[in-house]
């Protein structure tokens, strides 16, 4: 079935005409010619299709595009626009935080996704006190909360240096 | 994926009107079990109802001192709130050692409850099992079942439930409130989830078109020293082998009262009755918590390839009540 929706795609506004099949992702890459995000796995295991949604990270791959008709989607490529997306970019630069580049995307939306989410108080799974008002994101806080974003080059220890220089 | 149609209602009532007389709709929350099942042809839904955005998103306290859960609340938001932190920490445990934060971000209450009770070959559509296509056998019992179910299962299914927010809603009694063509009507968590018997196509005691609107807590003091503990095969980012969501409660060196439920065991969470009973009034000492785990698993029949689990479980209960003894939070 066709759905006529609009989304604002890094602060563009972009209608769109759609199967109601569509992933978000697929209507991004394939439809809107927005190529940031990726597809790893097509099924929420890998973190490489992560965008913002509402300044929330999500697994674009998951999301029916019908579903968000009137949402701003953030994708790598406007993360500039930001807080700290600039900062998040110019930081994988400096510490080599990828090797073929492929997750990237995903880990810098999701790095971003992240930091929001501790600037609001969350805990994570290896949080000692959960009553806590303040959690500092040291290295095991940093990797458990992006552990949602897997990199087949093995490229953790510099995307940690990465996250790590801007969650300071 | 076969073709659909949506459509996304306003309040509750009008989507059980949608998806009730027909067979083949279904409710749409978060959609990360749904369209993953549609996309791999084992979901086959005509009809998607989302009920991502009705009103029934908030967290609420409730006159009798319970909290109220709304079906639609995302995963992420239930365990970063500050009631569930400090009065259900085993909650916020399990929910924060589910899935992916990306996730977590879209997953509902409503719709974690009822992600399928699996495995993996009920997620490849070319191999026989009696939960996707009833009478068709069932994959597991001679091929490979590491993950499998080592209680309450039959020969026609070991599949196990993987949610870590429902062990700890079974363990703390919560109640689930649903709303069908006749009215509303409340399920105890307990109750919830079925045990496979002969019938592994049903996973829940819900009936086509019931729509879950929340879920409450009971105001379990004892529930503030709670914890919720996840083995796994990674560090994270894993379904459980096993786990357990523990409440203990002590005075003066006996055990006043007990909650333990398990994940990764059966086909549905399963609450440690059992081993509730012989804590209550024992010595809280590791001796009575490894007799009481030992009770628990008494009836458990593992599988070749799964009989790790029996010490693993009976190990994670035995640590978590330690610990919870000892103070520790999780
Ligand atoms: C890669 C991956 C890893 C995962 N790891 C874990 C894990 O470690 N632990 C864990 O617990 N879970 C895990 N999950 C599962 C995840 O938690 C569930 O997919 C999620 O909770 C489902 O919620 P949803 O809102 O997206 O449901 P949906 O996919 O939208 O719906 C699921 C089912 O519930 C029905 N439904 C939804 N809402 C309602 C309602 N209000 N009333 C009646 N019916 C409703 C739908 O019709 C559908 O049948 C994982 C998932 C993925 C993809
Ligand atoms: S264990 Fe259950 S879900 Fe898995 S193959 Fe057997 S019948 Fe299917
Ligand atoms: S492509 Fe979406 S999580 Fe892998
Ligand atoms: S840099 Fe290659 S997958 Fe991460």
């Amino acid at each position: 079935m066709e759905a006529t929706i609009t989304l604002r795609v890094d602060g563009e506004e972009r209608p769109v005409s759609l199967d109601t099949r569509t992933s978000l992702l697929d209507a991004l890459r394939e439809r809107l010619g927005v190529n940031a995000p990726k597809k790893g796995c097509d099924h929420g295991q890998c973190g490489a299709c992560t965008v913002l949604v509402d300044g929330r990270r999500v697994t674009s791959c998951l999301l029916l595009a019908v579903t968000q008709d009137g949402a701003s989607v953030v994708t790598a490529a406007g993360l500039g626009a930001e807080a700290e997306g600039e900062p998040l970019r110019r930081a994988f630069l400096d510490h080599d935080g990828f090797q073929c580049g492929y997750c990237t995307p995903g880990q810098v939306c999701s790095a971003a996704g992240m930091l929001r989410e501790a600037r609001a108080g969350h805990a994570s799974h290896v949080t000692a006190d959960l009553s806590a008002d303040e959690i500092p994101l040291d290295d095991a806080e940093i990797r458990e909360r992006m552990s949602g974003n897997l990199c087949r080059c093995g490229a953790y220890p510099n995307i940690l240096a990465a996250i790590r220089e801007v969650a300071r | 994926m076969i073709p659909f149609d949506y459509r996304r209602p306003d309040d509750a009532p009008g989507a059980v009107a949608l998806v009730a007389p027909r067979p083949d709709a279904a409710f749409l929350a978060g959609g990360t079990n749904l369209v993953d099942h549609m996309r791999l042809g084992i979901a086959r839904p005509e009809l998607l109802v989302d009920v991502s955005r009705l009103p029934f998103d908030t967290i609420e306290r409730l006159p009798d001192g319970g909290v109220r859960v709304g079906a639609a609340v995302r995963n992420s938001d239930l365990a970063a709130a500050p009631l569930i932190r400090r009065r259900y920490p085993m909650l916020a445990a399990a929910l924060l050692a589910g899935a992916s934060p990306q996730l977590r971000n879209l997953a509902t209450t409503g719709g974690n409850l009822l992600q399928r009770t699996r495995c993996a070959y009920f997620q490849d559509a070319t191999t026989p099992c009696n939960k996707r296509v009833p009478g068709s056998g069932c994959s597991a019992l001679d091929g490979f079942h590491r993950h499998h179910a080592v209680l309450g299962a039959s020969d026609g299914c070991v599949a196990v439930h993987p949610s870590d927010m429902a062990v700890a809603l079974t363990a703390l009694d919560a109640q689930v409130r649903v709303l069908g063509g006749a009215g509303e009507r409340v399920v105890p968590m307990t109750e919830f989830h079925r045990l496979p018997g002969e019938r592994p196509e049903r996973d829940t005691v819900l009936e086509h078109g019931e729509l879950i609107t929340a879920v409450d807590l009971p105001p379990l003091a004892m529930a503030a020293r709670s914890a919720y503990r996840k083995v796994r095969e990674r560090a994270s980012y894993a379904f459980a082998l096993v786990s357990v969501a523990a409440a203990l409660s002590v005075k003066d060196g006996v055990v006043v009262d007990a909650r333990v439920a398990l994940g990764g065991v059966a086909h549905r969470p399963w609450r440690a009755v059992r081993a509730e009973g012989a804590l209550r009034g024992a010595p809280a000492t590791e001796d009575a918590f490894r007799a009481a785990a030992d009770a628990e698993l008494a009836d458990a029949r593992p599988l070749p390839g799964n009989a790790f689990k029996v010490p693993m479980a009976r190990n994670a209960m035995v640590a978590v009540l330690r610990d919870l003894n000892a103070g520790g939070a999780r």
